[in-house]
């Protein structure tokens, strides 16, 4: 051996210290995050949906949900607003056309499995994860029911099982994480006749979002819903009429959830670093006053007394 | 340390993790810290 | 004079030992309900609405109100204010007994109450501010526990257990400071992360401080309140120094909730002013969010003022009511009034009457255990054999 055994562990470490310590430069100067690469998006384009409820059929489906009451060829429920529930992960609603009164909209609703999710931020035992996918996933069995995610979705889309007395769960679409890991399509992106859905890699879908904006301008508004709102999400939307009327919050901001609470939670370790010397030393000072304030009134006894003695005999006992 | 972060949520829940240990680490600290400092020889 | 005093705590307490047994009967049936039939039996819940009474009121509202603990404690052993002495142990009992009303709570309200060691011991879900509550509560009301146990040590004669722990007094109540500090902020934090379903009055960037501020309040207010009680009920098992010093209580703590109600009444009014919020104050919410500041922060820092410049006790334990009303109403209105204020009215939250009455049942326990604890355990009197000198 011509290497000695400690020089080959020595170059075996320091390869080893170098590469952390080049990855980890990265990741602090990685300030901005851009999510995961080549995640994958469903991009709907409301200007195609006729509302003919396949791709709630095809998600009852996929999850083995329970029959509705009404079954999804029955398009009347669509003349009242529904919201996700327990027993549908997506619901597809109607609206007014502003830009033509004769031809209704329809809009299909779910979890939009943001890039920085509300839900997974607000979970205090991480029963939410963002995927590599794309998809945002729920484990049941850590869920300790507190609800807290249904608090934090600005989409308010998780649904709670409260009827369960010993097994309740949050439901919510799941982007089909299980088929889509087999190289299948979500359930709804396959049911669509009408290709309102399109499954493909986030960076195209924008692109495919953009293309469509160029080909047809008077066709769409010029904003892909789910780009930047609440950070962005792996779920976009384009539409051709403004997407309030299509019951979609404008308002939400671009701020993802995890920072909206980051502050709060940075107070923490000042508090604790900082509170007990500010309190100790308060109790300095206090304990300090006290003993000033207990010499200063012996002194004064004592001087009192003195006072006293050299007019009474010397028998005078002191107290 | 040597692991990308590709969220917000991931680079957050590592951090505030390591966080909280050392916010624990930090009060039994302050307290032997405190007992250290006023301990020795009183002096009147 | 013992013998017609009690002659009066009979007949006071069988009324309200009638009460105490229906409502606890009633609570023991629903708890059965709620376990039996899932929250939906027993609750409003809904999908919009996730969190009910139990967290506005018995989380929210229990927590700041069981701040007196950390408030007193901190005032007589890290301020030195020892003409407060006496209030000392009730205001722990009261912190104690509190925090535990509030753990009994949220194990009705979470949907596996026997998972909640999860986020300590399976999977730490340490981004959500929700970690951070459970964290320190669960930490607090084990210190609260070790700072109520001398009295129930001197009641056992556990005399080298009571020495000790008495011993780990400064740094417990340091511990409670900055515990509470957090967790009370924290409270407030939980609502950071949905701007969107609060009212823009009520969000705001200082929730977090608003609420440890308002605990404050809460603290002193309900010392004060409380001891107005224990004077009407228990003054039979009151010592000298505690008779002697309840007034000075009354006075101190009142003054000190006027001036920390009147800077929270600026700093409320600033954060409308960093938001530029002013058009708001027009709106139906503003003119409720003006009843909220004006009514229950303003008129008690005033009423507190004069009582204590006039040395009104009087004015001093009703305006006491006043601040306590005042915390619970912006508890209710942060966390089910503002919030979701864009639903339309038919998706929003009302109690169902078995929620209130679990919440009454909750705290129809802690009025019994505070009666059992206080007529037998050195609270309100010392113990003969342990006189502290202080």
């Amino acid at each position: 051996m011509s290497i000695s055994r400690r020089k080959f562990l020595g170059w075996v470490g320091a390869a080893g210290l170098s590469t952390t310590i080049g990855k980890s430069a990265a990741a602090a100067t990685n300030k901005h995050f851009t999510g995961y690469p080549k995640s994958f998006a469903i991009l709907h384009d409301t200007t195609l949906c006729v509302g003919c409820r396949s791709c709630e059929a095809a998600c009852n489906k996929v999850n083995e949900l329970p029959q509705p009451d009404k079954p999804f060829t029955d398009l009347s429920v669509l003349e009242t607003k529904r919201r996700t529930t327990t027993k549908a992960f997506t619901v597809v609603n109607k609206y007014d056309n502003s830009k033509g009164p004769q031809s209704p909209v329809f809009y299909k609703k779910q979890c939009n499995h943001c890039l920085e999710p509300a839900c997974a931020s607000a979970c205090f035992v991480r029963a939410f994860t963002k995927t590599k996918t794309g998809a945002v996933t729920y484990d049941s069995t850590v869920c300790v029911g507190c609800r807290y995610c249904m608090i934090a979705c600005p989409f308010e889309i998780p649904t709670y099982e409260y009827d369960q007395a010993l097994t309740p769960r949050i439901r919510k679409c799941t982007m089909c994480y299980p088929r889509v890991i087999e190289g299948l399509l979500p359930g709804c992106v396959e049911a669509c006749p009408m290709e309102a859905l399109s499954f493909g890699k986030r960076e195209d879908m924008i692109k495919i979002a953009r293309e469509r904006f160029r080909k047809y301008p008077d066709r769409y508004v010029d904003h892909i819903y789910g780009e930047h709102e609440m950070g962005g999400t792996n779920w976009l939307y384009v539409s051709g009429t403004p997407f309030k009327e299509l019951g979609m919050r404008e308002d939400l901001g671009i701020t993802p959830a995890p920072q909206l609470t980051a502050g709060a939670l940075s107070s923490v370790p000042m508090i604790v670093g900082l509170w007990p010397v500010l309190l100790a030393g308060i109790y300095a000072v206090s304990k300090r006053k006290e003993k000033i304030a207990q010499t200063e009134q012996e002194q004064a006894l004592t001087s009192a007394l003195d006072k006293k003695r050299p007019a009474e005999s010397e028998t005078e006992e002191e107290s | 340390m040597d692991h990308v972060f590709y969220t917000l949520q991931d680079f957050m829940t590592y951090t505030e993790s390591v966080t909280y240990l050392l916010v624990i680490a930090t009060l039994f600290g302050m307290t032997l810290f405190w007992l250290f400092l006023t301990g020795g020889k009183n002096k009147d | 004079m013992a013998q017609v005093t009690t002659a009066e705590r009979k007949s006071i307490f069988s009324l309200f030992n009638l009460i105490a047994f229906i409502v606890l009967g009633v609570g023991v049936y629903l708890t059965y309900l709620r376990f039996s039939g899932g929250l939906a039996s027993v609750t409003n819940l809904s999908d919009y609405n996730p969190w009910g009474i139990w967290i506005s009121f018995d989380l929210l509202c229990g927590v700041a109100l069981a701040a007196g603990g950390y408030v007193t404690s901190s005032a007589v052993y890290l301020f030195g204010m020892k003409k407060y002495h006496s209030a000392v142990r009730p205001a722990i009992l009261t912190g104690f007994l509190g925090y535990a009303l509030v753990f009994l709570a949220i194990n009705y309200d979470v949907g596996r109450p026997w998972r909640l060691p999860y986020p300590l011991v399976v999977q730490q879900g340490t981004t959500s501010v929700l970690f951070e509550v459970g964290l320190c509560v669960a930490t607090y009301l084990t210190v609260l526990f070790i700072e109520f146990s001398p009295a129930a040590m001197e009641w056992l004669g556990l005399k080298k257990a009571r020495s000790l722990v008495v011993k780990l007094t400064i740094l417990l109540t340091i511990f409670g400071v900055v515990l509470s500090t957090m967790h009370q902020s924290s409270l407030g934090a939980l609502f950071l992360i949905a701007p969107s379903k609060l009212h823009p009055l009520w969000y705001s960037p200082y929730i977090p401080i608003y609420f440890f501020v308002t605990s404050i309040i809460a603290g002193l207010s309900m010392v004060i309140f409380e001891s107005t009680l224990s004077h009407r009920f228990f003054a039979y098992k009151m010592d000298e120094t505690h008779l002697q010093e309840a007034n000075g209580v009354t006075l101190g703590f009142g003054k000190a909730a006027s001036y920390v109600l009147a800077g929270y009444f600026a700093i409320k009014v600033l954060g409308i002013s960093t938001e530029n919020h002013w058009h708001y104050l027009t709106t139906g919410y503003g003119i409720w969010y003006l009843v909220e500041l004006l009514g229950f922060v303003a008129l008690p820092s005033l009423l507190y003022a004069f009582g204590v410049r006039t040395k009104s006790l009087g004015l001093i334990k009703f305006t006491s009511v006043l601040a306590v009303l005042g915390v619970i109403l912006n508890r209710f209105n942060v966390s089910l009034v503002a919030f979701n204020w864009h639903l339309p009215s038919s998706e929003r939250y009302f109690p169902h009457w078995m929620e209130i009455g679990i919440s009454v049942f909750i705290v129809m326990i802690g009025l019994v255990l505070y009666r059992f604890i206080v007529t037998r355990m050195p609270i309100l009197y010392e113990h003969p054999d342990y006189k502290d000198a202080h």
